[in-house]
């Protein structure tokens, strides 16, 4: 992992993007600078996933621009990949694999040399240390929630991207997993998380972004009550 | 190319109505008689078909690698063309085959590359209709791959019929039948341009639209 | 680059080897491909001239359309394909690795057709395993190039079962030409080595072309 290849602070600056004639995304900007938290509320197709694309590189902006740092998104080499974790939706994980397997296969993917270990210290911090050897087909939603995340983190990305984390977890895994996030962000990783889920954010957050219609309507710095700021934001007129 | 249109169409329906007159005075082929006069629209259509397939490629490869929008949209009009043109080809062929020399379909080298390069060409638009999100990108690589292919198709198919015998020759042309065969030539190579431009520039009015629907949308 | 490839060449065996459900369908495809040719046109138990040829390509051929789509489904259900692409691997990396990975899978189904091809239909085609190596290897490597990619393009598109028949044929014609003709010509007796000879340099070639463009244009394919 070059060293030369580190951001200190994601910059969104008025990014658009559109399929055909739908408008998904449209001028959003924002900072997320290293240990901070910054969530993505707002109903489904307001464009939270869309974002997360264009912050993975995945997809292309079309406007606006979206810097690493100093480095520009578009024309960026592949080792700025190496530098971003992604939890999707869909999990990314192989069901015909064991943890274990995944874990390491990934690992090595993203350059790790020490692959078996790292996926060995992964599973321990997912909790599944007993079920390493295990089929992931044979895994709960919750257990695959977290053997996902370890996945997404398995390199020590700077940049941390989830989507809908929250989904399907029990009360102690969505504990569990904020203290994982909050760890996460003390040792100095940015973190963009696109969630339904009001209660857990309320207090996790650094700063909260309303999306709405792929449009920001609303950014508050560490918000409280949530969940009467989004109601305001989802039923107020635009306040950017 | 917008200013020149009209008078170029107008050159080209009078190119098309003076076509028959020279075809008529050509001088007949020596075995195949008034039938060969086919030839004149479908050699020089497999001309243009070719030229339009090479430029369905470029295209391609100019949008893959540079996103240009407008290289896609002139992709887009040179595989249709493509199409037609081929189909034109591969229509007057049977056609002729079957008066000259009474089969219909015999597998002549040129006419069967035509129909695979037509199948290819046809199956680019396919993806385009019905592939959903991303087909720009994938009738592209379709393209790119398809013009690199012809050669390996001209070749292949024309080493395995010269294992058969063959039952067509491409007669060399006559001296008094070069001028019919160019003139046809220039008039179908004006016809395509003419159709290019005029579909290029459809395809440069729905990209309009889609636009003003986003900026209605921004606005509102 | 070579790593990253290796790496998933290997994750895709070991998937495979486990549930062995694309080994299996594929192969029985290919067999029951071959049964029905050989019940449309074999006749007072001699099949056509050349026929032997034919089928076997037209097997690989199906069984390769198949083999492929099934792959690239497995990549679409948790969208791991995706997270390949995330991965800071180079794109023409993931690329060679489903490549190399379907041409395992081929070459195993054909050290499974040929002998029955041989077998049902009385072709010598093991007399001359060098020449029928080169023959095969030749082709269904131009075959799985154009193929690998068109599978891994349409992994989200729409109509994609569909799509991949009707993109990979008309594309592969002068390579299932160049095969079939080859391995024709090395069933004469005596076989036809400068026919052979000949069709094995024109399909390296068109590989050579193939695999080029491809590694070319993965990475644009894949940025949306």
């Amino acid at each position: 992992m070059s060293p030369s290849l580190d951001f200190d602070r994601v910059t969104v600056d008025e990014v658009s993007r559109h399929f055909g004639r739908r408008r998904a995304v449209s001028r959003v900007s924002f900072v997320a600078p290293r240990g901070s938290v910054i969530g993505l509320l707002g109903p489904n197709g307001a464009g939270k996933s869309t974002l997360l694309a264009m912050l993975a590189t995945l997809l292309r902006p079309s406007g606006g621009s979206i810097r690493y740092g100093t480095i520009q998104a578009a024309g960026a080499p592949p080792e700025l990949r190496g530098r971003i974790g992604v939890l999707g939706h869909d999990l990314f994980l192989y069901p015909e694999l064991t943890a274990r397997e995944n874990l390491a296969f990934f690992a090595g993917l993203y350059g790790r040399r020490d692959a078996d270990d790292a996926a060995r210290v992964a599973l321990t911090r997912a909790g599944l240390a007993d079920r390493g050897d295990d089929l992931v087909s044979g895994f709960s939603r919750g257990m695959r929630q977290r053997v996902a995340l370890e996945r997404a983190l398995i390199h020590e990305p700077r940049l941390a991207l989830l989507d809908e984390p929250f989904t399907g977890l029990d009360e102690s895994s969505t504990r569990a997993l904020v203290t994982r996030l909050q760890g996460l962000r003390e040792s100095g990783a940015a973190i963009v998380l696109a969630t339904h889920d009001l209660d857990v954010a309320d207090g996790l957050l650094d700063e909260a972004i309303f999306l709405r219609e792929g449009r920001m309507v609303d950014s508050l710095s560490r918000p409280e009550g949530l969940r009467a700021a989004y109601r305001r934001a989802m039923t107020g007129p635009s306040r950017s | 190319m917008r200013k020149y249109f009209v008078p170029l169409a107008a050159v080209a329906t009078a190119m098309f109505l003076y076509a028959p007159i020279m075809i008529a005075q050509a001088p007949y082929e020596s075995t195949m008689g008034l039938v060969q006069k086919i030839f004149y629209y479908h050699a020089p259509s497999g001309m243009v078909m070719l030229v339009s397939a090479i430029v369905c490629g470029v295209a391609s490869a100019i949008y893959l690698w540079r996103g240009t929008p407008a290289a896609d949209r002139v992709a887009m009009a040179a595989a249709e063309l493509t199409a037609l043109f081929g189909l034109i080809v591969i229509v007057t062929g049977p056609l002729w085959a079957r008066k000259a020399w009474g089969i219909w379909w015999d597998w002549e080298p040129r006419l069967t590359m035509s129909f695979v390069g037509w199948l290819i060409s046809v199956s680019y638009l396919f993806v385009r209709k019905y592939a959903g999100p991303g087909s720009d990108k994938l009738g592209a690589a379709l393209a790119i791959f398809g013009s690199v292919n012809v050669p390996f198709i001209y070749v292949s198919v024309n080493v395995w019929r010269t294992m058969h015998p063959k039952t067509t020759v491409v007669p060399s042309l006559q001296p008094g039948m070069r001028g019919p065969f160019w003139f046809s030539f220039l008039a179908l190579l004006l016809l395509y341009l003419l159709l290019m431009t005029a579909r290029v520039h459809l395809e440069r009015q729905r990209t309009a639209l889609d636009e003003l629907y986003l900026a209605e949308e921004d606005a509102s | 680059m070579i790593r990253v490839a290796w790496l998933i060449l290997r994750k895709d065996l070991t998937v495979e080897v486990r549930s062995k459900e694309i080994v299996y369908t594929t192969l029985f495809f290919a067999v029951s491909c071959v049964l029905v040719f050989a019940f449309a046109l074999v006749r007072e138990g001699r099949g056509p001239e050349d026929g032997a040829a034919g089928i076997l390509w037209i097997a690989v051929m199906f069984a390769g359309n198949l083999a492929l789509g099934r792959t690239f489904e497995r990549e679409r259900q948790s969208e791991t394909l995706r997270a390949l692409l995330l991965a800071p691997a180079s794109r023409p990396a993931v690329y060679v690795g489903k490549l190399l990975g379907i041409l395992v899978l081929l070459f195993g189904a054909e050290l499974l057709l040929v002998p029955l091809v041989a077998l049902l239909f009385q072709a010598r085609l093991l007399s001359h395993p060098f020449w029928l190596t080169a023959i095969m290897t030749t082709g269904t490597v131009g075959f799985a190039a154009v193929g690998t990619l068109f599978a891994a393009m349409l992994v989200r598109a729409r109509s994609r079962d569909v799509m991949l028949p009707i993109l990979l044929y008309p594309m592969t014609i002068p390579v299932m030409i160049g095969g079939v003709r080859g391995t024709v010509a090395l069933l004469q007796s005596p076989p036809d080595t400068a026919s052979v000879t000949m069709w094995i340099g024109l399909l390296v070639c068109m590989d050579v072309v193939f695999v080029t463009i491809a590694l070319w244009t993965f990475e644009p394919l894949m940025t949306e």
